[in-house]
């Protein structure tokens, strides 16, 4: 019985990468006895997917893991026992059944995923722009200086609001992106669904998946870029909020969360 | 619980693996520092993937954290990213549970599982800014600038290291203010207890040293002077002061069953050395081989009981989710109770839970190539086979009792069983090796090459079978029957390490072999560390402060800084390594008793010379000293009661109480005239 499993990733926990993360649900999964069907083959191991890895340093309230069990357990029994053989930072919130086979699993549905962004206080590096790239915030590159009382201000001038905003109004926003090969230069309006400011948080709704799938990051980067201003990947502390399918038909998007696509486990 | 990070995020993210540094492990305790009065923190002087698979801190982890007036906690080398951004923002190194600064704990305990850490811990002490040299922690400058005695729990933690390198600390020892010296879970409740007592009178630190230096194991060496003769060698060494025991004997466990093992073990985030769950089924090893070190220092041989090894397997699998669990030992074929302890393994854990069980450090033979194929993949996995020596006759000098006919046997056999991959390990540079000996290393892989094609028919082959040598180069420890052997320069280990590879190539399967040897440099310097004294820590600082670190690892050591730092400090190498050892000259670790006497040791050293064996301790008893700890494999259990094995030499004999629970520390405080550790010395010295 395939079950996909909502979580949620905060705390010091975001800087768990997602290969550990891997490896640390299937222990999790053993330590709360909930069996797993394992895979035949030369090398078995348990039969789950995850849907989205999550970039480290970010917090997410929704990562999903689509999991084979042995035997049928209800939903909220699944959750109970996860949370309980956990430590502090993960949070399971919903289990629900989906459907078997390759199209409904979470990896390949995954279409949209809402970010939330908050602007932290830090001074910007000495030593000019950090350079482009989406692997920066794991570089060898001079770290962020940390920051002391003096120093406490946000790196962005209150303008960037506006600004943000009339730069997503263009048509075209192209940007050079690593591609599984090669830089390749990319048309990222089409891939941001929805922009807005609620307060100082900013929220971004993109585009995700196995082929379309963007960064918070790559827009800030853009942005910055585009404006002439200074960026920093730890300029925002990032939370992924929801990751959705997208049901619409006909260039019609109709985005589902991946949770709602399962049905209750009792 | 409010998010406490020593480190910047800016930093988390900029380094490597930033889990490492994080300490929110599953299974990592946490305590309210409120309610606790010794806050101990355990280190690993090693990256943190080394130092997670060690299976000793676990064990006193959850052993510290059962007191409830203390808070245990680890500290592991921060990585040479991490390190360098330490020093430039000058950030203090933090205990990862709580990320509170090492300095502010009331005890720092250091493993030294290995000698080339020991420039690692002088980066643990300096990032912590502890003073490095344990004299000078005791005092402090009052408000007038003049010194003063510091008060105990003021300042610096009680720095104390363990492990089987404590059994010769005297190249680190003025690094520390305590050793202790043997198994952790016997005397430590009572260092703690003497360290809330003394507090609480409000001594300085150096009365609490001297009152700890009382607890039988204990060491602390600026309580000892050792003088020295003209040509280097040790003349004495004596306590400085009366009530100071001249010999410190190592603590053990008698029985294994009675101590509490790991309750819920640690299990890290990213994938560490050891992944899975350690079960320890005995310690100790029978088989006595006169290179090894641990095989002495662990003696007596003591089993766990098949009943406890089940429990333990529950418990350790429930707790941790682990896949895996490994069997862990000296030598796992040694336990008696293997066969069932395996086939329950299996059974509850294997075959329903898809449980991998790994068993190291087997000897191959019908049984365990039974259990090999129904817990490994055999197409996929290799069988290893640790002859040490080539030639029969290197084998009876280092009493390996292992014949050419074993070796070939478990070959043919494991062939037979469907595997085509075998790993050999040898060492180079033994005591009276010659050219004959090491080819015979080459000569031996051949016979197994030629053994596969004439055992396993053409149309049963899984392709060309792979032997693989590995060869390291010998290093004399002390407390072993080598400890008087002579060590060669790094050219001529080299050289040990070509004979082989040409024999080798010129043998007729050679595309079949493969040869790999070790780094000749680090061979040297671990010699140098290992049977070094207290002259030898003015070096390893020189070399800290040239920027030796993680000198265990090939990509970062520099041979060349530890030339420099002994060139420096006065240190010449070949008096450690290549000198000629008198038989009747004191050894600076010679103050330890570990329980094989010297005159033991040196019978070993001599049968080696003649290329004699000695029989196991399951055959029969070569009275080596460890009788005097009172348990394992030098008793019989006849009728409930404890009776020495037939054999045991009685000039060995001790009273069975030696490592019974240590008195309690108001006796301790007056030490008694006719102290038993003061007996020792001259009973053996003779």
């Amino acid at each position: 019985m395939r079950v996909r499993v909502k979580y949620s990733k905060q705390g010091l926990m975001r800087f768990i990468g997602h290969l550990d993360m891997m490896r640390y649900f299937q222990k999790a999964c053993r330590r709360a006895g909930i069996d797993v069907v394992y895979t035949e083959g030369m090398s078995p191991h348990m039969s789950m997917s995850f849907a989205l890895p999550l970039g480290v340093g970010m917090t997410s309230d929704s990562e999903y893991v689509d999991v084979d069990l042995v035997e049928s357990i209800p939903g909220q029994e699944i959750v109970n026992r996860l949370n309980r053989s956990v430590p502090e930072g993960i949070h399971f919130t919903e289990a629900r059944q989906i459907p078997e086979g390759k199209i409904h699993k979470g990896m390949n549905l995954a279409a949209r995923a809402d970010f939330t962004l908050r602007m932290k206080p830090c001074t910007v590096p000495e030593t000019g722009p950090a350079e482009a790239g989406e692997s920066q915030a794991r570089s060898q590159a001079e770290p962020f200086v940390v920051s002391s009382e003096d120093s406490r201000r946000t790196p962005w001038d209150l303008a960037w609001h506006d600004d943000f905003l009339s730069w997503l109004k263009k048509p075209e926003i192209m940007v050079m992106k690593k591609g599984k090969k090669a830089l390749k230069e990319i048309n990222i309006r089409p891939l941001i669904f929805e922009a807005r400011f609620d307060g100082p948080k900013l929220m971004l709704g993109l585009s995700a998946g196995l082929d379309r799938n963007i960064r918070p990051e790559l827009v800030m980067q853009a942005f910055a870029d585009q404006t002439g201003r200074e960026y920093h990947p730890c300029m925002f502390s990032i939370n992924r909020d929801e990751v959705y399918a997208d049901k619409g038909k006909d260039g019609q998007h109709a985005f589902v969360p991946l949770i709602a696509l399962g049905k209750d486990l009792s | 619980m409010a998010e406490r990070l020593a480190l910047p995020e800016e930093i988390l993210l900029s380094v490597e693996k930033p889990e490492r540094y994080l300490g929110n492990e599953v299974n990592a305790v946490h305590k309210d520092p409120e309610k606790i009065s010794i806050r101990f923190v355990m280190c690993f002087p090693d990256v943190y993937e080394i130092g997670m698979s060690h299976l000793g801190i676990q064990i006193l982890y959850d052993m510290f954290n059962a007191r409830p007036d203390t808070w245990c906690e680890r500290v592991y080398s921060p990585w040479v990213d991490l390190d360098r951004l330490m020093r430039e923002k000058d950030i203090e190194l933090f205990a990862l549970e709580s990320q509170d600064p090492v300095r502010a704990f009331d005890f720092l305990g250091i493993t030294l599982q290995y000698e080339l850490c020991y420039a690692n811990i002088l980066q643990i002490l300096d990032l912590s800014r502890i003073p490095l040299r344990a004299k000078d922690r005791l005092y402090a400058k009052d408000e007038s600038g003049a010194e003063i005695e510091q008060l105990l729990g003021e300042e610096s933690p009680v720095v104390i290291g363990g492990g089987p390198c404590a059994y010769n600390p005297e190249p680190v020892a003025d690094f520390f203010d305590l050793f202790y010296i043997g198994e952790g879970e016997t005397v430590y409740d009572n260092l703690l207890d003497l360290y809330q007592e003394c507090r609480q009178e409000g001594t300085t630190r150096l009365q609490f040293l001297e009152r700890a230096a009382q607890i039988p194991g204990i060491y602390c060496p600026l309580l000892y002077q050792p003088a020295y003769h003209e040509d280097g060698t040790l003349r004495s060494f004596e306590p400085v002061r009366e009530g100071i025991p001249r010999r410190i004997r190592k603590q053990i466990v008698t029985d294994l069953d009675q101590v509490s093992y790991i309750s819920k073990p640690l299990v890290p985030f990213m994938q560490v050395t050891q992944d899975r769950v350690v079960l320890e089924v005995q310690r100790g090893c029978i088989r006595g081989c006169r290179f090894c070190q641990a095989g002495m220092i662990y003696r007596p041989t003591r089993t766990k009981s098949l009943e406890t090894l089940k429990k333990d397997a529950d418990r350790l699998l429930g707790e941790s989710g682990h896949e895996e669990i490994s069997l862990s030992s000296l030598s796992t074929s040694d336990y008696p109770e293997l066969e069932g302890l395996v086939t329950d393994l299996i059974e509850k854990h294997g075959k329903t839970k898809n449980i991998n069980i790994s068993l190291p450090s087997l000897r191959i033979d019908a049984f365990s190539l039974d259990v090999m194929s129904k817990v490994q993949d055999v197409k996929k996995s290799s069988l290893t086979f640790a002859p040490e020596g080539g030639s029969q006759r290197m084998r009876n000098v280092i009493n390996k009792g292992l014949t050419e006919e074993d070796i070939l046997k478990g070959a043919r056999d494991a062939f037979l069983g469907g595997w085509n991959k075998v790993k050999l390990y040898f060492m180079l540079g033994q005591p009276t090796e010659t050219e004959e000996d090491r080819r015979a290393i080459a000569q031996l892989a051949e016979k197994i090459a030629e053994l596969y094609y004439d055992t396993v028919p053409k149309e049963k082959r899984n392709g060309k079978c792979m032997i693989t040598i590995s060869t390291s180069f010998f290093v004399p420890k002390p407390f072993t029957p080598f400890q008087w052997a002579e060590m060669f320069t790094p050219e001529e280990y080299l050289t040990f390490a070509h004979t082989v590879n040409r024999e080798v190539k010129e043998s007729l399967n050679h595309k079949s072999i493969r040869y790999n040897w070790h780094e000749a440099y680090g061979t040297v310097l671990e010699g140098l560390l290992a049977r070094g004294d207290r002259k030898v820590s003015y070096t390893i600082e020189a070399a800290y402060r040239k920027g030796a670190l993680f000198d265990a690892w090939t990509e970062h050591w520099d041979w060349n800084r530890w030339v420099e730092a002994m060139y420096e400090t006065g240190i010449d190498l070949d008096f450690y390594t290549r000198r000629k050892r008198g038989e009747d000259e004191i050894f600076p670790w010679d103050f330890i008793d570990a329980g094989p006497s010297k005159k033991f040791l040196l019978d070993e050293w001599h049968k080696a010379l003649r290329e004699e064996v000695t029989p196991n301790c399951h055959m029969s008893c070569s009275a080596c000293g460890a009788a005097k700890f009172g348990c394992g494999v030098c008793f019989n259990t006849k009728d409930g009661k404890q009776i020495l094995r037939a054999g045991t030499d009685l000039q060995y004999t001790y009273p069975v109480a030696a490592c019974n629970p240590v008195p309690g520390i108001r006796e301790l405080r007056k030490p008694k005239e006719n102290d038993s550790a003061m007996q020792d010395i001259e009973t053996e010295g003779s």
